[in-house]
């Protein structure tokens, strides 16, 4: 017993045990987190996981003295809209700040608005005054490619390219750069843009989750507010998604939250109107089949949508 | 002459990674930091210019410290300074200053003695290039 137990005080400075690192660094927790708390989204999973190897190794070297340069940590995101993009992005910021390659680990999250100015010497100071911010953290540029319009080549976004360009460059040590935005969009803006290709190592694409996930989505959000709900009202849930994916504007999981939205108000009026004396804590937080039946997705979308579907296939 | 106002100004001129560490401080209590700079050093005038706004919503020094190479790049030869303003109600106010560039050659603060009537003698002073 005492052969095992008996192990020098401090760790040979010639060995690193990469599973202690693992665990004292605090990464396991994050992984974990980002296994529990997301549903689907498997091949982000196992990118988030090898980037985590990575520059746990990559940290390993540095501790043994080995030759290393900050490696180049600027992702993109792809993917359709509520595939859960930002949430990874905050996850993400976490794991680097453990891993100790941001020093204060906050996410800020910009659009063109917040990077582009409306006149002439407004796009600058706009631009610095977010890097500024961002410093320490991660950078997170939503929807990146409205940054380069190619039709206006007076646009003010080149100049927040060129700036955001330089600082990629040169403050790889002080923040990280996450764009994210749509699949095919983002290619295009690559592809006119190489500055920003050949300066991003990580690209991650995002999957839409199948109606299982939603489903388990819209579970988990329950569970987490105390809502749950009957078999029937589950039932009805599967067919309401099915129907709300071949609807235009359907955007994943925030299309889910906003329905699970819309069913709580229904459930509040259903109570208010048919209860008569007191409600228990089960019937409050009981969603019913009416309350998910009465969306107008059941009835084909909203009027204006089915205006247009019925005039494109006259 | 050496001027001295501000903290620090008895030490010897803070290195990079100490006004870094300094500015530290001050963001970890939410202090916004501005930067200022004069090349009139004298101890009245209170009101230098101001290097763009202050920075209320950073959460690490490196921001302050790309404004101040910046300042530091248009205004080599001035004096410049970083202080912290707390925001809390009830204190409002600049509870941090420091100097952290100096002009290479600094001028002189020369006391005036001037006699007014009845022998009495007024003192003034006027810093000299």
């Amino acid at each position: 017993m005492d052969a095992d137990t008996v192990t020098p005080a401090t760790p040979a400075p010639t060995k690193v045990d990469l599973r202690a690192e693992f665990e004292e660094s605090g990464v396991r927790e994050v992984l974990e987190e980002l296994d529990r708390e997301l549903i689907g989204l498997a091949p982000v999973k196992s990118r988030i996981r090898e980037t985590a190897a990575l520059l746990l190794v990559d940290r390993a070297r540095t501790q043994l003295g080995l030759a290393h340069e900050t490696p180049t940590l600027h992702m993109s995101f792809t993917g359709n809209p509520g595939t859960g993009k930002t949430t990874v992005a905050l996850k993400m910021a976490g794991l680097l700040k453990r891993l100790g390659y941001v020093r204060k680990g906050h996410l800020v999250s910009v659009t063109r608005d917040d990077l582009v100015g409306q006149y002439i010497g407004h796009t600058a100071p706009k631009t610095k005054e977010v890097l500024k911010r961002a410093m320490g953290g991660v950078l997170f540029i939503d929807e990146a490619y409205y940054l380069y319009r190619p039709d206006n080549e007076r646009d003010y976004g080149q100049e927040a390219i060129e700036i955001l360009l330089q600082v990629m460059e040169n403050n790889r040590d002080d923040l990280v750069v996450i764009l994210a935005g749509y699949a095919d969009r983002m290619e295009n803006f690559f592809q006119s843009n190489p500055g920003f290709r050949s300066r991003i190592a990580h690209h991650i694409e995002f999957p839409d989750y199948s109606d299982a996930e939603l489903l388990a989505i819209v579970k988990h959000m329950m569970a987490d507010q105390s809502y749950t709900m009957t078999p029937t009202a589950e039932a009805a849930f599967s067919e309401y998604i099915r129907l709300r994916r071949a609807q235009p504007h359907f955007a994943n999981a925030r299309s889910i939250r906003n329905a699970f939205d819309r069913a709580r108000l229904r459930q509040a009026n259903r109570l208010f109107e048919t209860a008569k004396g007191a409600l228990d804590a089960a019937t409050l937080s009981t969603i019913e089949e009416p309350d998910i039946r009465a969306s107008r997705v059941f009835r084909g979308g909203l009027d204006s949508d089915r205006q247009r579907v019925k005039e494109e296939s006259k | 002459m050496r001027i001295t106002q501000g903290c620090f100004s008895f030490l010897p001129d803070l290195s990079d990674d100490q006004i870094t560490a300094q500015v530290e401080y001050c963001l970890g209590r939410n202090w916004a930091i501005g930067i200022e700079y004069t090349d009139e050093p004298h101890p009245r005038n209170t009101y230098w210019d101001m290097w763009g706004n202050p920075m209320f919503d950073l959460k690490d020094a490196k921001g302050v410290m790309m404004e101040l190479a910046d300042c530091r790049k248009n205004h080599p030869d001035s004096y410049i300074r970083l202080n912290a303003f707390d925001s809390t109600r009830g204190f409002e106010t600049v509870v941090m200053s420091f100097i952290v560039n100096r002009p290479k050659v600094e001028p002189k603060i020369r006391m005036v003695r001037t006699e007014v009537a009845g022998r009495t003698l007024r003192y003034t002073h006027e810093v000299v290039r």
